[in-house]
């Protein structure tokens, strides 16, 4: 058998799968982040609980409606996605323009009450949601065991990740997106609604986080506190990445799934923390982050 | 002038008999606290719904021990040890409080405890695991209600060792607790012939579990013990029913598993799990129609938790009533005197290191086909008798119990 540093090479391949898997989740919730931050300028803390927000659509709308998993994969994030429409158009238009730590703050305090509610009404044990039927079983890959949902989570989240990415930056109404960052005022000149196009881009940034819930209720506990845990680290990915740089978020969001998968392996008391370690050398050496623009 | 003088005394004379009768009672009243994780990990097995238990402990006694009112105090610990501790050390100071019970997370448990020693009132521990709260921590001042990490290692572990898993791998939380547990597990399963052939201590708390996964799926041995809890312990055993753990032959043995985790994972995931518990809704007349009231009242069948809480705290209030005062001493050895016997636990009794001793349960998680109803979750294995459950007190460290 192959050693790798000690370890045999197919243990160290199947952990490397793993943390492309993570990786995808990181890359389309960064991605989000990145989005909004790029065009309003908002830090937007509430993404974790909007993470939550879309699994538990995608649970009680199963349980109580009967909306199967596909149908769920694109209703959450359209609902969730409006609901942050509404949070864009009656809070965060209004402090548009003040420093970024009322939005951080304002973001904050909705995640707080939409979480705390959950609690209340849900309990924090939460619930589970089942496999979809199409997805179950997996396949032996010889060096490990991959589940058809975990290979699911990667061809979903690239696919979503790479249009998100041609939209932005390879058509029209991307280049709208990226001359509103630029220039709000002379594009409002030019006959663009811009106050529209804000809506649409923090609604867009809130369904990928809802997407990104849909696609992680059926592997991971459905509670309350889930977006919490997941949110610092993705945080983390941004930063690392460049805030705002759309590119930046995906690879990133990839790599470090990656690293983390191999810190499991090699180090497992430190995969919480090896992230962070990289965010600290990052703001270092980088401080505008990877692929970030110097201010 | 006489009459004045005369009728004077009277009323100074009554009012100090009245006086020193009241003494045994302090300020009149029985002052209970409840201090338990109301929001945070833990509050499905303990929170809002044990605060509940002890109510209907309360409102059994009519709300009062001989015309004394019972008062109820409760605080959020959040999982904080200074926070539980500052709370206690209020309650102790200021509002005079006799007894507080609930305490789940063990480092709060360690804190409060040593406050509540402090003080020298009594602390009723229902939730936490840690079985050093009867050992190296012991105190006159607690009680260990429930259960502990030695109770479920012992009972699940040599289970499934006499199933025949003999070789162990274990995926323990990175805290103390954990580490107890993981001490616990070692020296049962080396105990009785089996061997431990790797773990992997992972943070707490972690959501990816599937790194875990694959590393004790490939040690190749027969049970993959989880020496984690809540949420950390939904998603191993989610992940390991994913990778298809069990379908390879291995098999996962849960140590700290609650009711309300069963109930949140669901039977497709769960079937066939063994684990061990203090208390089950659904084991008798008595615990079920205990169960049926609380379910009323709350929305969901209790946990041990719950279940000790209501019972430990009748039990102190049967002390108080038959010694007519809430002095700590004098009511910590009534309790010891008396047998627990209620619809937690029949024979139960209160070792001088502070360890509740009562049976527990090895139960088998039901299949989905087997199951009658959203709460019908677990099978009875077997009984395990109170002295084989909990350590031996030959083994203890604790400066309570007496040396030969």
């Amino acid at each position: 058998m192959t050693l790798v540093f000690g370890v045999p090479l197919s243990v160290l391949l199947g952990q490397l799968l793993l943390g492309l898997i993570n990786g995808s989740f990181y890359a389309l919730l960064s991605l989000g982040l990145a989005i909004i931050f790029g065009l309003l300028r908002i830090i937007n803390f509430a993404h974790g609980a909007q993470y939550m927000l879309g699994a538990f659509a995608a649970f009680l709308g199963l349980n109580y409606l009967g909306v199967n998993y596909w149908a769920a994969l694109l209703l959450s994030p359209l609902l969730i996605g409006l609901l942050g429409m509404a949070i864009e158009r009656g809070l965060l238009r209004r402090i548009a323009g003040e420093d970024h730590l009322y939005g951080l703050l304002l973001t904050f305090g909705l995640a707080l009450i939409v979480e705390g509610s959950f609690v209340k009404l849900f309990g924090v044990s939460g619930s589970s949601y089942p496999m979809p039927e199409a997805l179950k079983g997996g396949y032996n890959l010889g060096f490990m065991f991959l589940p058809t949902y975990r290979a699911w989570v990667i061809v979903a989240a690239l696919l979503v990740c790479f249009a998100t990415w041609y939209m932005i930056e390879r058509t029209r109404l991307g280049s709208y997106l990226r001359a509103g960052t630029e220039n709000p005022k002379l594009m409002q000149a030019f006959g663009i609604n811009v106050p529209l196009l804000v809506t649409l881009t923090y609604g867009y940034g809130v369904a990928l986080a809802a997407f990104a819930g849909v696609l992680a209720a059926p592997i991971y506990a459905v509670t309350p506190g889930m977006g919490a845990n997941l949110l610092i680290v993705v945080f983390a990915v941004v930063v690392i990445g460049g805030m705002g740089s759309i590119m930046g978020a995906i690879i990133t969001g990839l790599a470090m799934g990656l690293i983390e998968g191999l810190t499991k392996v090699f180090y497992p008391e430190a995969a919480n923390t090896v992230i962070f370690v990289i965010m600290v050398l990052v703001l270092l050496v980088r401080p505008a982050g990877l692929f970030g623009k110097e201010a | 002038m006489n009459f004045v003088r005369n009728s004077a005394s009277a009323i100074l004379a009554s009012s100090l008999i009245a006086a020193t009768a009241q003494a045994q009672i302090s300020n009149n009243e029985i002052r209970i606290g409840y201090l338990a994780d109301m929001s945070g990990t833990y509050r499905d097995l303990s929170g809002p719904g044990g605060l509940e238990a002890l109510k209907m402990a309360v409102e059994d006694f009519g709300g009062t021990v001989d015309g004394r009112k019972i008062v109820l105090f409760n605080a959020d610990d959040l999982n904080k040890p200074d926070v539980g501790a500052n709370t206690v050390r209020q309650w102790i100071d200021e509002r005079n409080v006799d007894m507080v019970t609930g305490l789940v997370a063990s480092s709060v448990v360690l804190a409060a405890s040593k406050v509540v020693e402090q003080g020298g009132k009594l602390a009723l521990i229902s939730g936490a695991a840690a079985s050093s709260l009867t050992n190296e921590h012991c105190s006159p001042n607690h009680i260990h209600w429930t259960y502990d990490t030695f109770a479920l290692a012992n009972g699940t572990a040599n289970a499934v060792l006499k199933d025949g898993g003999k070789s162990w791998y274990i995926l323990t939380a990175d805290y103390a607790f954990g580490h107890s547990m993981e001490t616990d597990i070692k020296k049962v399963v080396q105990a009785e012939g089996g061997s431990v052939v790797g773990a992997v201590r992972h943070p707490f708390p972690s959501s990816d579990f599937s790194s875990y996964i694959l590393q004790a799926q490939g040690s190749g041995a027969d049970v993959i013990a989880l020496a984690n809890a809540g949420a950390d312990t939904v998603n191993s055993l989610k992940t390991a029913s994913e990778f298809g753990v069990t379908q390879s032959g291995q098999r996962l043995a849960g140590m700290v598993v609650f009711l309300n985790d069963i109930h949140a994972m669901g039977l497709d995931v769960t079937q066939g799990l063994m684990l061990t518990t203090g208390w089950y809704w659904d084991m008798n007349e008595e615990t079920r129609a205990w169960a049926e009231r609380y379910q009323k009242r709350v929305g969901s069948k209790p946990t041990m938790v719950h279940a000790g809480i209501y019972s430990a705290t009748t039990h102190y209030l049967n002390a108080v009533k038959q010694t007519g005062s809430d002095d700590t001493a004098t009511v910590r050895a009534q309790m010891a005197k008396t047998p627990v016997n209620d619809m937690f636990a029949k024979d139960g009794r209160i070792r001088e290191d502070g360890r509740m001793v009562h049976d527990m349960y090895l139960v088998k998680v039901k299949t989905p086909a087997e199951s009658k109803g959203e709460w019908d979750l677990y099978q009875m294995v077997r009984t395990i008798p109170g002295n084989e459950a909990f350590r031996p007190l030959a083994e203890s460290q604790c400066k309570l119990v007496a040396k030969n």
